[in-house]
């Protein structure tokens, strides 16, 4: 497939985006939306878009993911979508049934401008449900800035704070993850005794379990009575920036509770900063069940650092991700040779310029707003040991032969990572042995009959 | 598993709003009311323009398709076709110009010519296609003038796809659009003359796992050349010598067959209406183009080939029906001509249809498939995923047949799944297709998972 990107010296184009490492802000927005018990995103634009996010999140979930659109034809998109906003919101609540109906723009919504906030207060909903939205034009950001802005939707419109002293409990804004990474991070803070609200919480919704009777609202998902309550809380700890510091910070400014922003739980010193900010916020002991953990994390380190240390490895995709990952491959005694993200944010050079410089780490090519292409081009100026990113990356890792980590989004060719985690300390043995046996199957596989060996 | 629908009786109720989308076999009077746009607020599972225009021009391997708009209509169809190519991979690269907010404030023509003036030198292509999509052209980018602009300054065709997503709720028009940008690379330029050839082009048909290349080894042994396929596998040059072929043959007549009719005015090429999933299907086709060459060693070897094919399926199909007679089945697909050749071939296995749907069906292709069905079956248009719900519950389906937004719920439902669509990625087409096919069929509908599903806890026994 790559014999189509032309040989010779590296010059990266300069103007468009080939092969990206994004895809834009809708998807995040329905994404956030499905991490709401009860709630059916709603597409506010033609139909093509909702059915691309559809068919994107199922692919990679392996799950069904549920929305409705406005579907706009050229009559809304001259006259305005209020009509199609408001029959749609009738419709929808009449058909499906939800508690919560979660809108988000479309680039076509956007452009004409359609005023979201007045159409929903002219609306008609019915008693005890709710209408939210958010903005999200694809023509800024990625599905990332769309995450972000849903959760900022989800804060503005329903977190509440009744003015008494906070509870003894903690919000987390979990980010772009899994499902199996938002369940790892409520497990250790229930591990340290600390009630949690969790929102989005994509749990039992996109890896539902197939159990006697099907429900189109699955039983997960954050209920609307603690997303409102969460302005009670005494702490919100937001992971990841790009897409979840945004809206603790309105949840600080509209209820008080102070949000501590984080990296995305990915890695040794990344879970250790999660576990001390709720140490330090609620003034409990971490319990000695993580302590063995994060001992499981070293002594496995320890055993395997041979296989990895010194390796390059090139990592793409989402900002917060990436962050956290390349982190944890310094850590490891990996050199991160090439990190590249799809989304936009001048921070995002920096803080891995930083993270190299800090580990001495020279002649790594970093680039945020990057794409697929650019990755390639600098491959093959100079190659790397490991490739880690998404699915996309495996026409990269095959022409230019190098082995592949599946990690991100989106991940189309791979089953189970959904329920998998990356976070916490079980994230980092799972990625360690993802790691090293990745490398330890391509040495097989290279070794010749004579240095083929039992033990590695 | 205890089917229990998840919808209350005012959905129910609701349903029957759409009652004239959704007709039963032998008792509904009225005809099925269709390609009408999709109700506001619907989970469809349709698509759009931009996507329809897609899927068509996509195989198309050596050109660059650039996507005019921001970044997401590119991103989604970023190699998702699974259309295999025997030469270039330009195709599958996913170009955009990735609008950005000024670019939406101050018009995207710079930034396109910026995009087409880079690809054009960099990666030399013979052909770009730039697709609008919503935002280029609510804001009105010509992009008419700038594709003509770029052709004339760099020599190669440049071609405008007009496809922006809210022309129509229906993904036909996208076909029409793509269409339209074939006919314009094909047409010949003043004074060149195609010259006329015996071999035939194959429309409608886009190599999904290698699909073009099994009809081109049975013509090739009855003595027939494919010149070019719209548009699996083909090259722009090889679509260039489009007009001298004696005869098209029209797979998917959703998209091709108003390019057919245009090449019968424009060339004076006839048409021959195809269809080569499932054997039947396959042996009718056959016979049909043989028919037309009109040449009796044509024949001849088309009649052996079938002989020997057929029996190939018959001695498959025979092992697998015992397992499948009477299963019921659904097929919810694109389009008709696709569904018209699922039915076929679960008929032939002993199964049962009942229900059936497409998200762009036409009034008189509807008439057809009820005509196909037994009394009792339920045909739908435009179906929502609440509906495929209720009648795979209802109906107690087995096995469904449909494209990925139903594989899921199907699953959920404890229904087999057989993907007939973009996540596809060994062809269906054919004798050797139709063997694929049975096969597929059997192992999704008689999977030892399904007993795990439909059992209480601890059950391990049917």
């Amino acid at each position: 497939m790559l014999d189509c990107t032309p040989k010779g010296p590296v010059d990266t184009h300069k103007t468009g985006t080939i092969n990206p490492i994004k895809t834009c802000q809708p998807l995040g927005a329905m994404y956030a939306a499905l991490g709401i018990h009860g709630c059916l995103p709603h597409s506010h634009g033609s139909q093509g878009c909702c059915a691309y996010h559809r068919m994107a999140l199922t692919r990679h979930f392996r799950d069904p993911a549920m929305a409705s659109s406005s579907s706009f034809t050229e009559g809304a998109s001259v006259f305005g979508g209020a009509g199609n906003l408001k029959t749609s919101i009738k419709n929808v609540f009449a058909i499906y049934n939800p508690d919560i109906i979660a809108v988000h723009t479309t680039c076509l919504s956007e452009t004409i401008g359609d005023d979201l906030p007045t159409i929903i207060k002219q609306s008609e909903i019915p008693e005890g449900k709710y209408v939210i939205h958010a903005n999200t034009p694809s023509y800024h950001g990625s599905h990332i800035t769309g995450f972000s802005n849903m959760c900022k939707g989800i804060v503005s419109y329903l977190a509440e704070s009744d003015g008494n002293p906070k509870k003894e409990q903690l919000n987390i804004f979990p980010g772009f993850v899994n499902p199996g990474d938002m369940r790892e991070v409520q497990r250790i803070v229930t591990e340290m005794g600390i009630p949690s609200i969790m929102y989005p919480d994509t749990t039992d919704v996109m890896d539902s379990p197939l159990l006697k009777t099907y429900e189109m609202y699955p039983s997960g998902g954050a209920k609307i009575e603690d997303i409102r309550d969460s302005g009670n809380s005494k702490l919100t700890l937001a992971l990841g920036a790009w897409s979840s510091a945004e809206a603790a910070a309105i949840l600080q400014d509209k209820c008080g509770v102070p949000g501590v922003p984080l990296k995305l739980p990915i890695g040794v010193k990344a879970t250790d900063a999660l576990i001390m900010a709720v140490k330090d916020g609620f003034g409990v002991d971490v319990p000695a069940s993580l302590e063995i953990e994060r001992g499981q994390v070293i002594d496995t380190m320890i055993d395997t650092h041979f296989h990895y240390q010194g390796k390059t490895v090139a990592v793409f995709g989402d900002p917060d991700l990436v962050i956290a990952l390349t982190e944890f491959l310094i850590t490891l005694g990996m050199i991160p040779k090439y990190v590249i993200t799809g989304t936009n944010g001048k921070n995002f050079e920096k803080i891995i310029n930083e993270m190299l410089e800090e580990a001495g780490i020279e002649g790594s090519k970093v680039k945020a707003e990057g794409d697929l292409f650019d990755l390639h081009e600098w491959i093959k100026e100079e190659s790397v040991d490991l490739l880690m990113g998404n699915s996309h990356g495996k026409y990269i890792a095959r022409a230019e032969d190098i082995p592949l980590v599946r990690v991100g989004f989106p991940i189309s060719d791979r089953a189970v990572h959904p329920l998998m985690p990356v976070t916490g300390y079980r994230g980092c043995l799972r990625l360690i042995e993802m790691i090293s046996n990745t490398l330890l199957d391509r040495r097989d596989r290279d070794a010749a009959d004579e240095d083929y060996e039992l033990v590695l | 598993m205890e089917n229990t629908c998840s919808q209350t009786p005012e959905q129910d109720a609701l349903i029957t709003e759409r009652q004239h989308s959704i007709v039963t076999t032998g008792n509904t009077k009225t005809s099925i009311n269709c390609t009408d746009d999709s109700l506001a607020g619907s989970v469809s599972q349709r698509a759009c323009v931009f996507c329809g225009a897609r899927v068509v021009l996509n195989p198309v391997t050596d050109a660059v398709h650039l996507v005019h708009g921001p970044i997401g209509c590119a991103a989604y169809t970023y190699d998702i076709r699974g259309s295999l190519s025997s030469g270039s991979e330009m195709y599958r690269r996913s170009f955009s110009t990735d609008m950005k907010e000024k670019d939406v404030i101050f018009g995207g023509e710079k930034k396109l010519a910026a995009c087409l003036a880079e690809l054009a030198e960099k990666h030399h292509p013979p052909a770009i296609f730039v697709y609008s999509t919503c935002v280029s052209g609510m804001i009105g980018d010509d992009i008419v003038a700038v594709c003509k602009e770029a052709s004339l300054t760099y020599d190669i065709d440049v071609i405008p796809v007009e496809s922006s997503g809210f022309i129509s709720g229906n993904k036909i028009v996208g076909y029409r659009a793509a269409g339209e940008a074939l006919l314009r690379l094909i047409t010949p330029k003043e004074g060149e003359v195609i010259e006329k050839t015996r071999k035939l082009n194959f429309l409608g048909e886009y190599n999904l796992g290698g699909e073009k290349w099994v009809v081109e080894r049975y013509l090739r042994e009855i003595g027939i050349e494919i010149n070019v396929a719209f548009t699996g596998d083909s090259t722009v040059k090889a679509l260039k010598k489009a007009p001298g072929s004696c005869l098209n043959i029209v797979q998917c007549t959703g998209s091709m067959h108003w390019v057919a009719n245009q090449m019968y005015e424009a060339f004076g090429i006839p048409y021959l209406d195809v269809n080569f999933f499932g054997a039947e299907n396959t042996a009718e086709s056959l016979r049909k183009i043989a028919a037309f060459y009109d040449d009796p060693e044509i024949s001849a070897r088309t009649e052996a080939l079938i002989e020997r094919e057929m029996q190939a399926v018959k001695d498959v199909n025979e092992k697998y029906r015992k397992s499948l007679e009477g299963k019921r089945a659904a097929i919810y697909v694109g389009g008709a001509f696709k569904a018209f050749a699922i039915i076929r071939q679960l008929t032939e296995l002993g199964m049962e249809i009942v229900l059936t749907g497409t998200q762009t069906g036409k009034k008189t292709e509807y008439e057809r498939m009820g005509s196909l069905l037994n009394e009792g079956t339920v045909i739908i248009d435009d179906a929502n995923p609440a509906e495929i719900e209720k009648f795979l519950i209802e109906k107690k389906v087995d096995v469904m047949a449909g494209g990925v937004k139903e594989r899921f719920l199907a699953y959920k439902l404890g229904v087999g799944f057989i993907d007939h669509n973009h996540d596809r990625k060994d062809g269906l087409i054919g004798f050797e297709g139709a063997i694929r096919f049975t096969k597929e069929v059997y192992a999704t509908t008689c999977s030892p998972v399904w007993k795990y599903v439909r059992h209480e806890y601890g059950e391990t026994d049917q």
